[in-house]
């Protein structure tokens, strides 16, 4: 197994490259998150415009490719004169994906509160933002958990897709050790190993918490 | 309008790497989801470990190993065939799961009941449990080929001539450099929504012929 021989010498660059693929994961969920809440609740809106123009944001969101969300942002965006790092545009267009995907699953979480709890709320005299912010919006939240988790995932699987922008995340790091080396298998591979190395045990973790949940409900 | 007819270039590119890819998957996840059922521990663990580490990974990162990494050694890796690889492979663990759930929906009376007419193990699946599963797991593998038509943009980091490809290739060359992406992204929204109808529609038919 010639091709382990070098891993302890692509570790150090490597395992930087985590921790930035790692950051940009967190921040953009920590961004839009809260993004897909609001949206979820535009959704629900009693107007009719409002509903409309949220539906729509969130399918053109969900139906664009997170790469193409990306080079939006990265090289569309200096044409009209505004700038990102490549961490920024990577952050940005990460959250705008995960507000549009969010959205849907905590429209699906808060929809799972039962209708008589808000009624419970307003007979006790709470006003609507009230009845969101104690009643729907905790328990919608709850319900949302494992598919936010699962969703989390994808969200840093999807931090691979800043190597096209340049960012030193963990692919790009692999890819240029690569290119320096000539030995693309080896190095990749690790890389990979890497990915899984989180995935694989956070999705354990979603289904536990899936099945955990399911007993309350 | 140029910029717009050299990305629609792109689209039978994009489409014909999702079937491609779908195809691989609707095979492959057979074997798959049967290893995962098996009674045998050695199978079971050999197909949770293929599922787990196929979806764990990046697709840029498996079209990567492939392309640059194989493909160093094996010179008929072309960027179309590693992507169809790559992503055809992942299809693969992620259909496994797909027909897993679909397997789960059919009632136990279906195996009882084959087998009380004297059918073997294996014609009960072939013939009555098989073509249940395949009907169930219908809008599930729809929704994933509409996320699979999504994800084969990746393999534009490859060189594969698909809508990206094209789109960045007209941000480079035209003053333009914003418009050609949102062309793109309004072709990847109109391929995706007209699927979701579709797929709706298909799944209420085939719902009905599926006995509970």
């Amino acid at each position: 197994m010639n091709i382990l021989n070098d891993w302890p010498s692509y570790l150090p660059g490597l395992l930087g490259g985590l921790g930035v693929s790692v950051q940009v994961a967190l921040l953009s969920l920590l961004i839009g998150v809260p993004g897909g809440l609001l949206l979820a609740i535009g959704a629900g809106s009693k107007k009719k415009f409002v509903r409309i123009l949220i539906i729509g944001i969130v399918e053109i969101g969900r139906g664009t490719p997170a790469l193409v969300v990306l080079q939006i942002f990265y090289f569309g965006l200096p044409a009209s004169g505004m700038t990102l790092t490549s961490t920024a545009a990577s952050v940005v267009a990460l959250a705008t994906t995960t507000a549009a995907y969010t959205s849907e699953i905590l429209r699906g979480g808060l929809q799972a509160v039962p209708q008589g709890e808000v009624e419970a709320a307003g007979a006790l005299g709470m006003n609507r933002r009230d009845t969101l912010r104690f009643i729907v919006i905790p328990q919608g939240f709850r319900v949302a958990i494992p598919s936010l988790i699962g969703f989390a995932i994808l969200i840093f699987q999807a931090t691979s897709l800043a190597y096209t922008v340049a960012l030193p995340e963990l692919l790009s790091q692999a890819y240029s050790i690569g290119s320096s080396t000539f030995n693309y298998l080896s190095v990749l591979v690790l890389a990979g190993l890497m990915y899984a190395a989180i995935t694989i045990p956070a999705s354990w973790l979603t289904s536990r918490a899936e099945k955990r949940l399911a007993r309350h409900l | 309008m140029d910029t717009f007819l050299t990305i629609l270039q792109g689209v039978p590119m994009t489409i014909g790497l999702t079937v491609a890819a779908l195809a691989i998957g609707a095979v492959g996840g057979i074997p798959l989801a049967l290893g995962r059922r098996s009674n045998i521990p050695g199978i079971r663990f050999v197909a949770v470990s293929l599922i787990e580490v196929l979806r764990g990974i990046p697709p840029i990162v498996w079209l990567f190993i492939i392309y640059f990494g194989l493909g160093t050694a094996l010179p008929m890796l072309d960027p179309l065939t590693s992507a169809i690889i790559g992503l055809g492979l992942i299809s693969c663990a992620y259909m496994a799961e797909i027909y897993r759930g679909g397997l789960s929906a059919i009632t136990r009376g279906q195996w009882e009941a084959g087998e009380a007419l004297g059918m073997g193990r294996q014609s009960v699946l072939t013939f009555i449990i098989g073509p249940q599963v395949f009907r169930v797991s219908v809008p599930a593998a729809a929704s994933y080929a509409i996320g699979l038509i999504k994800d084969s943009s990746v393999a534009y980091t490859i060189g594969v001539s698909e809508i990206v490809y094209f789109a960045n290739d007209q941000s480079r060359q035209s003053s333009d450099a914003l418009g050609p992406f949102f062309l793109a992204a309004l072709v990847y929204v109109i391929m995706t929504i007209p699927c979701a109808w579709v797929t709706r529609a298909l799944d209420a038919r085939l719902r009905k012929r599926v006995a509970r």
